[in-house]
C-alpha cells in the first residue's frame, strides 16, 4: 500500500476540516524528528499521510479541527516537548510527571520534583458526588484511573486517565535492530502480540519491498485468527461474568484454553509471541500442529453454539446486557472505532477486508455488523467472528501448500518508510515504521485501535448507572497497556 | 433449667460451628457447576483463621464507630440466631424473644454497618450504604408482612409456637404460606446479598453492595464481619427451615435423643439448603441496581397479599 504523501500547513488544515466533515477517517496522529504526522483514510480507501514540520516546536492542534486525534496530540507533546497550538486540552496523557525526564523523543530534560497534579474534568449539580477508581483495582486487570461524577446512581460524567502501563516503546524502538523492533512490537500488547507483529512486519517488509511466501502469509492467518479466538472467548465469557453469570466464564474459558492449547501444539507459544518476523514466520507448523488445530475446530463448532444459546436464553443475563452502554453510531463513525466496538455500532469496517492484505485478500469472510450499539451487541459481533475466525482457519489449512516460510531481509538502499495495517480482536492495528539507511529503525509508530475507543466509552457510559460500567467496559475491552507504550 | 442452658448454649455453639461450613458448602457447589475443584468446603475456617491472626489496619479518617461495629454486627447476629428453633423448639431464649426481635436485630446490625460504610468517607463505603440503605427499606417491610402472615396463620409471632404450629396437622394447603414462603425467599437472598441482588465472590468494586460496606475492614475486624455474614446466611436458611419444612424438629419438652436426632436432621436440611443456593445462583445473573427494589417489592406485595388472603378468607367462613 503506498500512502498519498502531503506536506504543509494548508494539507494539514484540509485533512482536518475533511476528517470533521466526514469525508475522511482519522487513523492516527504522531510525531517525527521535528514534524507531526497524521495518517487519514481517504473516502476512496486510500491511505494519506500529512506531514507538518514543526515552527519552534510548534505545530496548530489537530485536536481543535478533530476532536478524535486528542489524545494521540497529548501523548505526542509528551514524548517529543511540542507544542500544540490552540488544542482544547492542554492536559499532558502519557506523562504523569513521574519519570526521570521529559520528552523522552525530543530534548530528554532531566526532571525532578514532584509528580503532576492533574485536574479532573469537573460536573457540577446539586447532589453530584465523584467516585474515583483506579489505577489499582481489586481484580488482576490492567492499572487505569476512572473519575466518575455521579448523581446518585446515575453517571454524569467520567473521564478515564491512562499511561500507567507506559514501557517507553517508542523510545527503545528508535535505533533498534528490525528483530528486535519485531520483538517489541509483540510487546506493546500482549493479548494482541500476532496483530502487532504482523503489522509491524508487514510495513517493514513493504519498505524494503519484500513479498513473504505464500506459506508464511497463510500461517499468519492462522495465528491471527487463534489470536482472535482466544481473546473473543475470554471477552465473551468474562463480558457474562461482570453480569455475576459465572457459569457462562467457566464454559468459555474452558474455550480459551483449549484454543491456547493448540496455538501452542502448532506453534510452540501459547500466544504465539515472537512467531511472526519480518520476512516470514519463525517458526513452521509442528507435526501434529495441524491435527491439533483441526481438533480445536471441531470442538470449538460443537461447544460454543450451546453456549450461544445459553446465552440467548438466559432472561436476566440479555436484560444486563441490552440497552446498556449504547455507542450511538454517529460516534462510532466519528471516531473511526474499529473492531467489534465499531462494527456493533453499524461500522462496516474491518482491516482484513478493507486494507485486503495477505492472506484475507484472496479468502472469503462475513464482517458482522450490528446496529443497536449496546453490550448485546457487543457480544453478538464477537459471536459471529467466531465462527468466521472458525471459518478462516478451516480455509486456510485446506490452502496451506509446503514451501518456505520466511525470506530473507534485503539490506535497505537508502533511508525508507512504510505503513501497514493488521486487524487485532480489538480492531486495526497501525504500523508507521521508518528505516535508516543502515537498516536501523529511525522512528516506530504503533497505534491501537483502542486510541479512538477508550474515548467512546466515556460517551457510552453517560446516563447508565455506575454498577453497569464494569460490563460496558469490559464489553469495549480497550487496551491499557496498547496506549500506554 | 440446667439442661434447657446447656443445649441453648449448645444451640448457639452449633450454629456458630456451622456456618461456616454452610458457606463452603455453597461456594463448593458454585464451583463444582462451574467445572472448577474449587476450594475445599472447610476453607471459610482457614480463611477466618488467617484473617483474625492479621494486623487490623484501620483507616486515619476511622471513628471508634467503625472500630465497633463488626461486633456490633456479629452480637446482633449471633443473638437473632440464637432466637431460631434449629433443632428444637423450646429452647430457653426462644421465649425471650419473638420473630420481630429479630428482624430488629438484623435490623440494628444494618444500620451499624451502613454507618461504618460511611464513617471511613471513601466513596465505595458511601455507594454501598447508600444502596443497602435502598434494599433494606424494602426487605425490612416485606420482612414485617411475612411476619404478620405467618401470625395469622399459627397465631403467634413467636417462632417456637410457629414451628410447633407448622409440625402439627392443623396447618393444612394454604396459598397464603406459599406466598410467605417465595417472598422470604426473595428477602433472605436480599439480605444475604446473594445473586440476583448482590454477587458476594465480585472483584467489581462499582458493582458491590456488601463488600462495598467492608472494604475498608482487614485483619481480625473483617473476620468477624465474614463471620457474621457466614451467620446471618444460615439464620436465613435455618427461618425457612423451622417455618416451612420444620419436619425432625424436637417439640419442647422432648428427649435427649429427640433433640440430638433433631440437631442431625437440621444439619441435612441446612447443607441441602446451601446446595440449592449455589445451584440457584448459577442458574441466575445478577440484576440492574434500580431493578432491585422492584424484585424485593415483590416479596413485599407477596406478603401483603398473603395476609390479605388470610383475612378475606376468615371473613369468608
Amino acid at each position: 500500500m503506498t500512502p498519498r504523501f502531503l506536506a504543509g500547513e494548508n494539507e494539514w488544515f484540509e485533512a482536518g476540516r475533511r476528517m470533521a466533515a466526514g469525508e475522511a477517517t482519522f487513523v492516527s496522529l504522531w510525531g517525527d524528528e521535528g514534524r507531526m504526522r497524521v495518517a487519514l483514510r481517504e473516502g476512496d480507501g486510500a491511505l494519506a499521510v500529512v506531514d507538518l514540520p514543526t515552527d519552534r516546536g510548534a505545530f496548530p492542534s489537530m485536536a481543535a479541527l478533530h476532536v478524535p486525534a486528542g489524545r494521540l496530540e497529548r501523548a505526542a507533546c509528551d514524548l517529543y516537548g511540542f507544542v500544540s497550538l490552540g488544542a482544547p486540552d492542554g492536559r499532558r496523557w502519557l506523562d504523569h510527571g513521574r519519570w526521570p525526564l521529559r520528552h523522552p523523543l525530543g530534548d530528554r530534560a532531566a526532571r525532578a520534583g514532584e509528580p503532576d497534579s492533574y485536574a479532573f474534568l469537573e460536573a457540577r449539580g446539586p447532589g453530584l458526588h465523584q467516585i474515583p477508581v483506579g489505577p489499582v483495582h481489586a481484580g488482576v486487570i490492567e492499572p487505569g484511573h476512572f473519575r466518575f461524577h455521579a448523581g446518585g446512581e446515575a453517571v454524569v460524567r467520567l473521564e478515564e486517565r491512562l499511561g500507567y502501563t507506559h514501557k517507553g516503546v517508542d523510545a527503545l524502538m528508535r535505533g533498534a535492530t528490525v528483530a528486535r523492533g519485531a520483538v517489541l512490537a509483540g510487546r506493546v500488547s500482549g493479548d494482541s502480540t500476532v496483530a502487532y507483529a504482523v503489522a509491524f512486519a508487514r510495513a517493514v517488509e513493504a519498505a524494503l519491498g519484500l513479498d513473504p511466501p505464500p506459506r508464511a502469509h497463510l500461517l499468519r492467518g492462522v495465528m491471527a485468527e487463534l489470536e482472535r479466538l482466544a481473546n473473543h472467548f475470554g471477552d465473551i465469557g468474562a463480558i457474562c461474568n461482570d453480569a455475576a453469570f459465572a457459569l457462562m466464564l467457566a464454559h468459555c474459558g474452558v474455550l480459551r484454553e483449549r484454543t491456547l492449547r493448540a496455538a501452542s501444539a502448532a506453534f510452540g507459544h501459547r500466544l504465539m509471541m515472537d512467531r511472526v518476523v519480518p520476512g516470514g514466520v519463525a517458526v513452521d507448523l509442528a507435526p501434529g500442529g495441524e491435527a491439533a488445530l483441526r481438533a480445536l475446530l471441531a470442538e470449538a463448532r460443537t461447544t460454543f453454539p450451546k453456549l450461544v444459546a445459553l446465552y440467548d436464553n438466559t432472561a436476566s443475563l440479555q436484560d444486563r446486557t441490552v440497552g446498556t452502554g449504547v455507542l450511538k453510531a454517529e460516534w462510532a463513525r466519528q471516531f473511526g472505532a474499529g473492531g467489534p466496538v465499531g462494527r456493533a455500532s453499524g461500522r462496516d469496517f474491518d482491516a482484513r477486508r478493507d486494507w485486503a492484505y495477505p492472506p484475507y485478500d484472496g479468502l472469503a469472510f462475513k464482517v458482522a455488523t450490528h446496529r443497536d450499539g449496546d453490550v448485546n451487541a457487543r457480544v453478538w459481533v464477537r459471536v459471529a467472528e467466531v465462527g468466521e475466525s472458525l471459518d478462516l482457519i478451516e480455509a486456510m489449512l485446506a490452502r496451506l501448500a509446503p514451501g518456505p516460510i520466511r525470506a530473507d531481509l534485503p539490506a535497505p538502499a537508502a533511508a525508507c518508510e512504510a505503513f501497514a495495517f493488521a486487524e487485532a480482536f480489538r480492531g486495526d492495528v497501525f504500523a508507521a515504521v521508518r528505516l535508516a539507511d543502515d537498516g536501523m529503525i529511525a522512528r516506530c509508530h504503533l497505534r491501537d485501535a483502542s486510541w479512538l475507543q477508550w474515548p467512546l466509552l466515556e460517551a457510552a457510559i453517560e446516563g447508565n448507572i455506575v454498577a453497569d460500567f464494569p460490563l460496558c467496559n469490559k464489553s469495549f475491552n480497550g487496551s491499557y497497556s496498547g496506549c500506554d507504550l | 433449667m440446667i439442661v434447657d442452658l446447656v443445649f441453648q448454649l449448645l444451640q448457639m455453639t452449633l450454629v456458630i460451628m456451622v456456618a461456616p461450613l454452610l458457606t463452603g458448602v455453597v461456594r463448593a457447589t458454585k464451583a463444582r457447576l462451574n467445572r472448577r475443584r474449587g476450594p475445599p468446603v472447610l476453607q471459610p475456617y482457614l480463611d477466618l483463621v488467617r484473617l483474625a491472626r492479621k494486623e487490623a489496619i484501620i483507616a486515619d479518617s476511622a471513628s471508634w464507630l467503625f472500630r465497633i461495629t463488626p461486633y456490633i454486627v456479629f452480637a446482633s447476629t449471633w443473638v437473632a440466631t440464637a432466637l431460631i428453633p434449629t433443632f428444637a423448639t423450646g429452647l430457653l431464649f426462644s421465649w425471650s424473644a419473638d420473630l420481630i426481635a429479630i428482624i430488629a436485630l438484623l435490623g440494628a446490625g444494618r444500620f451499624f454497618l451502613a454507618l461504618a460504610g460511611l464513617d471511613v468517607g471513601t466513596s465505595f463505603g458511601g455507594l454501598g450504604s447508600s444502596r443497602e440503605s435502598l434494599f433494606g427499606a424494602l426487605a425490612e417491610p416485606a420482612m414485617i408482612v411475612i411476619v404478620f402472615t405467618l401470625a395469622l396463620v399459627a397465631g403467634s409471632t413467636q417462632l417456637s409456637t410457629v414451628a410447633a404450629f407448622m409440625t402439627s396437622s392443623a396447618v393444612g394447603l394454604r396459598v397464603s404460606l406459599a406466598m410467605a414462603l417465595v417472598a422470604l425467599i426473595i428477602v433472605a437472598l436480599a439480605e444475604n446479598g446473594r445473586i440476583p441482588v448482590d454477587n458476594p465472590s465480585t472483584h467489581l468494586e462499582l458493582t458491590m453492595v456488601h463488600e462495598a460496606m467492608i472494604l475498608e475492614y482487614s485483619g481480625r475486624h473483617l473476620a468477624v464481619i465474614e463471620l457474621a455474614a457466614m451467620l446471618k446466611l444460615a439464620l436465613y436458611i435455618s427461618l425457612i427451615i423451622c417455618v416451612f419444612i420444620p419436619w425432625g424438629l424436637a417439640i419442647a419438652d422432648a428427649s435427649v435423643a429427640d433433640r440430638l436426632f433433631g440437631a442431625f436432621v437440621f444439619l441435612a436440611k441446612l447443607l441441602a439448603g446451601g446446595v440449592a443456593l449455589g445451584v440457584f445462583e448459577t442458574s441466575i445473573a445478577k440484576m440492574r441496581v434500580f431493578r432491585v427494589p422492584d424484585f424485593v417489592g415483590a416479596a413485599l406485595m407477596l406478603g401483603f397479599l398473603g395476609a390479605l388472603l388470610l383475612f378475606v378468607s376468615r371473613t369468608l367462613k
